[in-house]
């Protein structure tokens, strides 16, 4: 079955004559006529009518889009009821980069609702559910595009990371997950969760598709202003079959308490595995890391509560309409009603810390002294990336939890991003891969990270890796 | 009691950029609500801002024309709150970095110079227009303003009356107007100004209870609002009564201000630096090249018009006015050294033109040589003032050149021609007594004939000319007997 | 670090953020848990450091003052919940 597939051996199938379009396509469908009524990684599937440009470098190969990209004339609900029926005006710089190179723009997939999540349950869609165990989550909060790629419901998907929402799906289910250096992919397009955080990046079957679509995604763009115009490299011509040379940090503030065990020896072994392929490891020290999570739950709420604030029924969305007039009047009424009703509870959680943070008299306490942690964070990294050219870590403390588990403890569920956020807020590239699986046959990840611009350090470690492991082949069994 | 009252203006106005100051979408006047839209300026899910280089140097630009201090790091920050002409429901604007800081308008009060000093001049973004339908429970939203580069001026507590208010608004748009960054137009909305005023007992320290009025649709308005608020807060003070901080909107009708009367929540805009757009570093060059390019403003061009041209101190300030009136007038001086004389035809003939066709200068087809010439052959008497009028409006009417015109109409004429002979020989025949009492020694006489000349050629005739030919003819013909 | 049901309440209204009284008890306690949780950052030594706002040390991004094309009104209005002629339309603003 050609959905099976990378795109990149797609491409090859294509050119030798292997393969056609229309049968991808059959494929992709019938596969998910089969499985996404168990999985549910779509929010949106794949309307009939699109069609993409024909002898071009992508030939045709569908992708699955993250329901937070907007894509013109398709839904772009971010998973939210106040955005329903939104349809996008306009392509992502992305997208339009993608079209240009003749891919076929296949569905929108599911997501935490505007992207608060670590586990895709949040989603006004409901929850999507993880291919290798249908009872717990896929991770968040680009679940829907992991959930997707790993059920082989897609060929590969673009996701959305403001503090680990495509690595740590990508972990959880068994896949690639690119976060892109911060500037390196226009965010134009992208519907914002924290500004200065989000990325959009690859989830992929092999750190090759990861490449190649970074390939085609990156690179400057004159309508965001922080998108860096420094050039892009051939991603796919930095693989090599060793690691002679390449220097590895681990850094002690990651192997503590809450780590799994499962996970820390999965995480050791491959460790083993780079070393034998002429790798060298160095403890490190990254001091700031135990504030990642604080400093993030500022900076990414207090963006997100002004980037929502445009969700008000005015111009598009779901306005609520049996609103009358309260002592406030009909307009703010309408305000109020609309985004009370529009807004799922983790939506409204986190805009009431966002908002709160900001507020009058709390700016200095909580979000400047965020912004200077972040400094010193940063700093952390920049020091190491002087010396060495990555830097590994497990991806999540754990593998896949169970549907509900911690969704009414926000907490807990904040604290399971606590190895991908410092990524996001140092701007630094990182790449989760799988690495092994838990004696229940969950998949586990692994994450390396390198200095700002510097991805291909992450894909030729990444590709060394991969070519000498089983698990990017590994597929879920789904009982069909 | 005596009160001392204290005035700070909020200024805004637009920059004449082609497109809006983070998108490419015009920013003409006047079209079809919601036609110059994009998701950057509508605010839609996913759109991001870029700034308009152009937007900036203008900013820049009013900032050092107002003696701003230079800044070499600015940024621009989110102020946030909801309202539906404001689709991101935060307006992109600066808080604690904005373009300028610490300058001054000075104004002339009874001839002596006072500086209004200027806290802030900062860059935004405008929000869209709303309509607010009479009937009904609907307003109505227009985005076509939203995103415009605008400009926020804000003034000291130091404005201490009305009328200072009103020279410092008529001062700080003349500033604008010479640097030609916006049109200051109050009627289009491409000039707003809001004022706090509040009053305080003379020689008090402590400033009293501000008042923010708003809804000013011309100077005049400013002025008479502040008035009325002056007085209004008077009355309410002197009777032992307080004044309670709130807005108030100036009726034009009724010549009044009223409260807003909404419940107005304290203000928590939650700014913070806008992640979308990264931060602006002023080099001194830009600065020193921004400089340059400033025009001679009207408090040094004034004495200098003055000095240079033989002006009058209300000459001068009638043209400063216009910067290109004066650019004009320069021009024309530069070709022609009879200065007043230009002022007298810019400021009559050519201002007389440019009233009746609604034009400025520079939209006249008209160059400052051409109007020398003109003057020039009314100075060497080639046509009376009313025919070079005449030749004038004719000329910019059909875009035609003066020397074309004078011999297409025959203008010229008037001082050689035949026609002005045969009125010449009509004059004499029909006023034998004049001619009489003339060659008898009655030299008033002649201006009598001269009249009668000039009534038969309908005022095209020279004066001078005229009276130069009665004299030759009746000096050559002897049949009026001249020796 | 304590938020009352009060404050939930007073900036929930700055969000325009309707909340019902289950919500607002709700918010109030986690929220405890989360600020209490960001105190840590208070032990931080931060009197020397200068805060990141952008995390990549681009300036100056500009663009030059040229028309670009605006979208159709059509399009624009596309998907408003209620429109008039080609305004948007909203509960009356001034009662």
């Amino acid at each position: 079955m050609l959905n099976t597939k990378t795109a990149h051996e797609l491409l090859d199938l294509i050119k030798a004559g292997k393969a056609s379009r229309d049968k991808i396509l059959s494929d992709l469908k019938s596969r998910i006529d089969k499985v996404e009524p168990k999985v549910k990684a779509y929010a949106h599937l794949p309307k009939e009518t699109d069609s993409a440009k024909q002898d071009s470098l992508l030939n045709g190969i569908p992708i699955a889009i993250k329901d937070n990209i907007c894509t013109k004339g398709q839904f772009a609900t971010c998973a939210s009821r106040i955005l329903e029926n939104f349809s996008a005006p306009y392509d992502a710089t992305v997208i339009k980069k993608l079209k240009e190179k003749g891919a076929l723009i296949f569905g929108k997939t599911n997501m935490d609702e505007f992207a608060f999540g670590s586990s895709c349950e949040t989603s006004c869609y409901g929850p999507t559910r993880n291919p290798w165990d249908l009872e717990r989550v896929p991770g968040g909060s680009s679940g829907g595009s992991a959930a997707a790629v790993a059920a082989d419901e897609a060929i590969w998907a673009l996701g959305s990371d403001t503090g680990g929402s495509i690595r740590q799906p990508a972990a959880l289910c068994a896949v690639v997950g690119l976060k892109p250096t911060y500037g390196r992919v226009s965010r134009y397009g992208l519907i914002a969760f924290a500004s200065s955080l989000d990325q959009i990046g690859p989830i992929t079957k092999d750190v090759h598709d990861a490449a190649l679509l970074l390939n085609v995604i990156s690179g400057h763009d004159e309508k965001d202003s922080t998108c860096a115009d420094i050039p892009t490299v051939d991603y796919t011509s930095c693989f090599t079959k060793d690691l002679k040379g390449v220097k590895i940090a681990i850094p002690k503030e990651y192997f503590i308490k809450g780590l799994d065990k499962e996970v820390e020896d999965s995480v050791k072994q491959a460790k083993a595995v780079l070393e034998k392929l002429g790798a060298t490891f160095k403890e490190v020290s990254l001091p700031h890391t135990k504030y990642a999570v604080s400093v993030y739950y500022i900076i990414a709420t207090a963006e997100a509560s002004s980037n929502l604030a445009r969700f008000d029924g005015v111009q598009y969305g779901f306005r609520d309409k049996s609103s009358g007039s309260d002592e406030s009047g009909q307009l703010i009424s309408m305000y109020k009603q609309t985004r009370g009703k529009g807004f799922g509870l983790e939506a409204k959680r986190r805009i009431i810390l966002g908002t709160y943070v900001l507020s009058s008299g709390y700016y200095d306490a909580y979000y400047l002294r965020a912004l200077k942690v972040r400094t010193l964070i940063k700093n952390d990294f920049d020091k190491v990336f002087k010396d060495f050219d990555c830097v590994l870590t497990p991806t999540s403390p754990t593998a896949a939890f169970k549907v509900g588990e911690r969704l009414e403890n926000p907490l807990s569920m904040y604290l399971s991003d606590i190895y991908t956020i410092s990524a996001n807020l140092a701007g630094i590239p990182a790449i989760s891969i799988p690495c092994g699986f838990t004696k229940n046959k969950l998949p586990i990840g692994l994450q390396l990270l390198s200095a700002p611009f510097k991805e291909e350090n992450l894909f030729r470690s990444a590709y060394a890796f991969e070519q000498n492991t089983p698990w990017h082949k590994m597929k879920p069994d789904l009982n069909i | 009691m005596k009160f001392e009252t204290v005035i700070g203006l909020e200024v805004h106005v637009h920059l004449k950029t082609k497109t809006k100051a983070f998108c490419g979408c015009s920013t003409e006047f006047g079209s079809e609500p919601n036609t110059q839209t994009c998701p950057v300026c509508l605010g839609l899910p996913g759109s991001l801002p870029v700034l308009n280089a152009k937007a900036l140097e203008y900013a820049v630009k009013v900032a050092l024309a107002l003696d701003c201090k230079p800044q070499e790091f600015i940024k621009f920050d989110r102020k946030n709150y909801f309202y539906p002409d404001l689709p991101k429901n935060y307006q992109i604007s600066q808080y604690d970095m904005p373009v300028g800081l610490d300058g001054f308008v000075s104004i002339d009060i009874d001839n002596v110079e006072k500086k209004i000093r200027v806290k802030r001049v900062h860059l935004e973004e405008d929000a869209g227009k709303l309509i607010h339908k009479q009937e009904g429970s609907a307003s109505l939203v227009d985005y076509n303003r939203c995103g415009i580069a605008l400009l926020e001026i804000v003034s000291e507590p130091d404005i201490n009356s009305p009328s200072e208010a009103f020279e410092y608004l008529k001062n700080l748009k003349l500033i604008i107007q010479y640097l030609g960054v916006s049109d200051c137009d109050m009627e289009k909305g491409s000039l707003r100004c809001d004022a706090n005023i509040s009053l305080r007992p003379k020689g008090k320290k402590q400033l009293g209870t501000k008042i923010e009025l708003k809804n000013m649709n011309s100077f005049k308005g400013v002025r008479d609002a502040l008035e009325y608020e002056v007085k209004r807060q008077e009355d309410v003070l002197s009777q032992g009564g307080s004044i309670t901080q709130e807005t108030r909107l100036w009726d034009e009708d009724k010549q009044l201000t009223f409260s807003m009367r909404s419940k107005e929540e304290a203000h928590d805009y939650r700014y913070f630096p806008d992640p979308d757009l990264v931060p602006f570093t002023l080099s001194r060059e830009f600065i020193a090249g921004i400089r340059k390019e400033l025009p001679e403003f009207p408090k040094d061009r004034i004495p200098r018009y003055i000095r240079e041209f033989g002006l009058t101190q209300k000459e001068a300030d009638i043209i400063v006015q216009d910067k290109d009136m004066c650019v004009f007038f320069e021009g024309c001086a530069a070709v022609y050294t009879q200065p007043r004389k230009i002022y007298n035809w810019l400021t009559g003939v050519v201002l007389a033109y440019m009233n009746d066709r609604k034009k400025n200068i520079t939209q006249l087809d008209l160059k400052p040589q051409a109007l020398a010439k003109l003057i020039q052959y009314v100075e060497e008497g080639r046509l009376s003032n009313l025919a070079a009028k005449d030749v004038l409006f004719y000329a910019l009417d059909e875009k035609k050149d003066i020397d074309s015109v004078i011999k297409e109409k025959g203008a010229t004429q008037v001082s050689g021609s035949k026609d002005l002979e045969k009125f010449v020989e009509a004059a004499l025949k029909d006023n034998p007594k004049s001619v009489k009492d003339f060659l008898a020694g009655k030299e008033n006489a002649i201006m009598f004939l001269v009249g009668q000349v000039m009534k038969l050629s309908k005022g095209k005739a020279n004066p001078k000319v005229v009276k130069e030919i009665i004299i030759g003819r009746l000096s050559e013909d002897t049949t009026y007997g001249i020796k | 670090m304590n938020i009352s049901k009060d404050t939930v309440k007073y900036v929930a209204n700055l969000a325009r953020l309707g909340l019902n009284d289950e919500e607002l008890e709700k918010f109030s306690l986690q929220l405890n848990d989360i600020l209490q949780y960001i105190e840590q950052l208070k032990e931080v030594d931060i009197s020397k450091i200068a805060p990141t706002a952008h995390v990549l040390d681009i300036k100056n991004v500009k663009r030059k003052d040229e028309p670009s094309a605006s979208l159709p009104v059509k399009e624009a209005l596309n998907n408003s919940p209620q429109k008039e002629g080609s305004f948007f339309k909203v509960p009356k603003v001034i009662e």
